[in-house]
């Protein structure tokens, strides 16, 4: 059992800290241009399908250093040919023009690669163990998956706090009319951010491509629970975010990995439901079954009692 | 005086003194149509797609009801379409093994009723607040029961679904339902009682405050009315209107599995909606009729239909918020005063222009599809009754001069288009034609 916790807590830091690497971007995008970028978690799969692509050429360090520019670009063009002049039919139609290209971006992806996962792997000078934990070992890719994760984080942290551009996006954060009245250029921040949220999403796309599966749905799969944390997390805010990231991380690993259903825990109190029931389904649900369904759980539930998220400040 | 002539333009306007012909003909023109479409297009495929689009008309509506009128966006609205259509399959089955006497006629009734149900308890969390925090509510709650619905095995029948029978229930008037035909009556029947129950919501006060919630909800508050009580109530009458169009495709199909109440499903109502424009009742009728047809055909011609479907969406996003009945309306005032057809030559150039670009694009993503995704069964391929090697470089030249070429005429074009356009306005604000 404590092989268990142990391993599902690493499992769990490091799929949060990937969803911190796209939910950062997401929540700054949002904060400061009001727009929820559905596609946010197409540049996360852009990412790891030109990871993929790049790294069959000059492999993946090349990969790693390639992609996410290229991928932000991208982002930054989407965001000044397309947002921009969609911003002035207001604030439902960024939001259907961001789905859409969410849609569009999959089905370009399975235009080019096909519907089908690619074989996109783990580089050969990490394809080893590197530690050993009772009987399981622990590979050495994860492990740098969370060190490359950490570095980012601070870096990002450092951007943030240290330098001006930082504290011009921190106070675009809650105030962007007055930066734009102190005589910055607002739009080209936009323009910057978007695409650093995107390049950052596709960093967490080139990295996660090979340990998780590459594959056209990746997106869509993602794509809500990014939502989720950062409605869990407050709207807006980067720390909410990242205690979100990490929190939904770890209910999912663990979630995944505990047994256990209603009947279980009704057995144990000595009640046995009628099997035949059209709720046999609901007591025989085993908690990892469930696991999808919790970040959903905790999203109505979060909109329901406090609307603002754990560490939010506005109210939307 | 000048109170009189307002009372009289907002009698006129509301289409009290019309007579009989001008206020109902357009609806009478509708049910003839519905009538008489099966005489014209007899074969099976064409009714079955009759069908659809009666079902996503009445789908499109009620989304409308949300987007269009009250100003929320949902992306979770195939949640009531598909637990609808759960509903009435199963009520079909326990009827089938009770004998009871119900028609089948009456059962999309009972999906509408579980839509109602499920609308008033996921509304009550969900209609709080408009705007993003609602439409990020509605997606969790999609997800939720998109996921659910693989959970739950016994009420939703996992991968295969729910069958039923439609010929087994009670009979009336002997029609079995048996035939297309039957089944496209009994949709194309509720699809206008359906239609004309929500145009009727939208003129009654109710449906005014939907559009005041909309318009500004912190003003609305301000008189006295609750917005949250607005958009509850339009949330519930559209999971109702949901739940009945989901009710008819479960009888039109006979089966119904996890994938209705799915996010694709609420993404193509969505669409569909949305290019048939939202700002006028009219618009989600031509953007269901229009999904459907597209849905239908393009999946017969390519197989990434999808895409092309995703970047209309993205150019009615972009260049004509309006949808499809915003363009047609804006053309309206012009039919009227008689200068429509001074468009008509600038029109036919820009459209000449845009369709060398469109298949300049259409070359191009086929091409890539064909290369890419395609590559195993080689670079032969067939396009426009022409055929030739995806890996030689000629298509590739054609396609670039196609999209260049394109693009620069309609750059010449459009000026001209604009002028016509200011022109012909400015006759109509003139007072007709000199």
């Amino acid at each position: 059992v404590l092989e268990l916790i142990l391993i599902s807590t690493l499992n769990g830091v490091l799929f949060g800290m990937l969803l911190f690497l796209m939910a950062s971007g997401l929540t700054l995008i949002f904060s400061m241009m009001g727009v929820l970028n559905f596609a946010h978690a197409s540049f996360y799969m852009l990412g790891a399908f030109f990871g993929f692509q790049i790294s069959r050429y000059a492999g993946f360090w090349a990969a790693l250093l390639l992609a996410p520019p290229l991928v932000g670009t991208i982002g930054a063009l989407v965001e000044r040919y397309g947002l921009r002049n969609v911003h002035r039919h207001g604030h439902v139609a960024e939001l259907l023009f961001t789905f859409g290209l969410a849609f569009v971006i999959e089905e370009i992806v399975q235009m080019v690669w096909g519907k089908a996962p690619v074989d996109y792997r783990v580089p050969a000078s990490l394809d080893f163990t590197a530690f050993t934990v009772f009987s399981t070992n622990y590979p050495a890719y994860k492990l740098f998956m969370l060190l490359i994760s950490i570095a980012i984080f601070i870096v990002l942290l450092g951007v943030l706090t240290r330098t001006r551009v930082g504290l011009i996006i921190q106070a675009a954060l809650t105030r962007p009319n007055m930066v734009a009245m102190l005589g910055h250029n607002v739009p080209r921040v936009f323009m910057l951010v978007f695409g650093c949220g995107c390049a950052l999403a596709a960093v967490a796309g080139v990295i996660a491509g090979p340990a998780l599966v590459t594959q056209s749905n990746m997106a869509g799969l993602l794509g809500p629970i990014l939502f989720v944390v950062i409605v869990v997390g407050g709207l807006g805010s980067l720390s909410g975010a990242f205690v979100a990231s990490l929190l939904i991380g770890l209910v999912q690993t663990f979630a995944v990995s505990a047994n256990g259903s209603l009947a279980d825990l009704f057995a144990a109190f000595g009640v046995t439901p009628d099997p035949a029931s059209v709720f046999s389904d609901l007591w025989n649900v085993t908690i990892a079954q469930i696991a999808p369904i919790i970040p959903y759980l905790m999203l109505v539930l979060i909109l329901a009692l406090r609307p603002a998220g754990l560490f939010g400040t506005r109210d939307t | 005086m000048s109170q009189t002539a307002e009372t009289a333009v907002i009698k006129a306007s509301a289409g009290m003194r019309l007579p009989f012909l001008r206020r109902y003909g357009i609806w009478l023109a509708a049910v003839l149509l519905m009538i008489g479409l099966p005489f014209f297009a007899r074969s099976g495929s064409a009714l079955t797609m009759l069908s659809l689009m009666g079902i996503m008309i009445i789908f499109a509506l009620s989304y409308n009801m949300l987007l269009g009128q009250a100003g929320m966006l949902s992306f979770g609205h195939a949640v009531y379409y598909g637990l609808g259509a759960f509903f009435v399959v199963h009520a079909m089955n326990a009827i089938i093994r009770a004998k009871y006497p119900v028609p089948l006629p009456a059962l999309p009734l009972v999906g509408g009723v579980a839509g109602l149900g499920f609308a008033v308890i996921f509304g009550s969390v969900s209609t709080r607040r408009g705007g993003t925090a609602f439409a990020m509510i509605s997606l969790g709650l999609a997800e939720l029961v998109a996921s659910s619905s693989l959970i739950l095995r016994s009420f939703f029948g996992g991968e295969e679904g729910i069958t039923t029978n439609r010929t087994r229930l009670y009979r009336l008037f002997d029609w079995n339902f048996g035939s297309q035909l039957q089944v496209y009556y009994l949709i194309a029947g509720w699809c206008i009682v359906c239609m004309v129950a929500m145009y009727a919501i939208t003129r009654t006060p109710f449906g005014r405050m939907c559009n005041a919630v909309r318009e500004n909800p912190e003003r609305v508050e301000f008189i006295g009315y609750s917005p949250t009580m607005v958009r509850f109530i339009a949330f519930c009458l559209s999971g109702f209107f949901a739940g009945i169009a989901g009710g008819l495709a479960a009888i039109n199909f006979e089966i119904v599995n996890a994938s209705y109440v799915g996010l694709q499903q609420s993404g193509t109502v969505l669409l569909a909606a949305y290019i048939g424009g939202i700002s006028h009742f009219v618009g989600p009728v031509l953007g269901a009729i229009l999904v459907t047809y597209l849905q239908v055909m393009l999946s017969d011609v390519t197989e990434i239909w999808q895409l092309y479907f995703g970047l209309m969406f993205i150019a009615v996003v972009m260049f004509a918020p309006g949808g499809l009945a915003g363009l047609l309306m804006m053309h309206a005032s012009l039919l009227r005063a008689r200068t429509l057809h001074r468009l008509a030559g600038p029109y036919a150039l820009l459209s000449g222009a845009a369709a060398i670009v469109a298949i300049g694009l259409i070359l191009l993503i086929e091409l890539t599809y064909r290369l890419m995704a395609k590559a195993a069964d080689g670079s032969a391929m067939r396009m426009f009754g022409v055929s030739f090697d995806a890996a030689s470089p000629v298509p590739w030249i054609v396609m670039t001069v196609l999209i260049a070429g394109g693009a620069l005429l309609v750059r010449l074009i459009w000026p001209v288009v604009t002028q016509a356009w200011s022109d012909a306005t400015a006759a109509v604000r003139a007072g007709g034609p000199p």
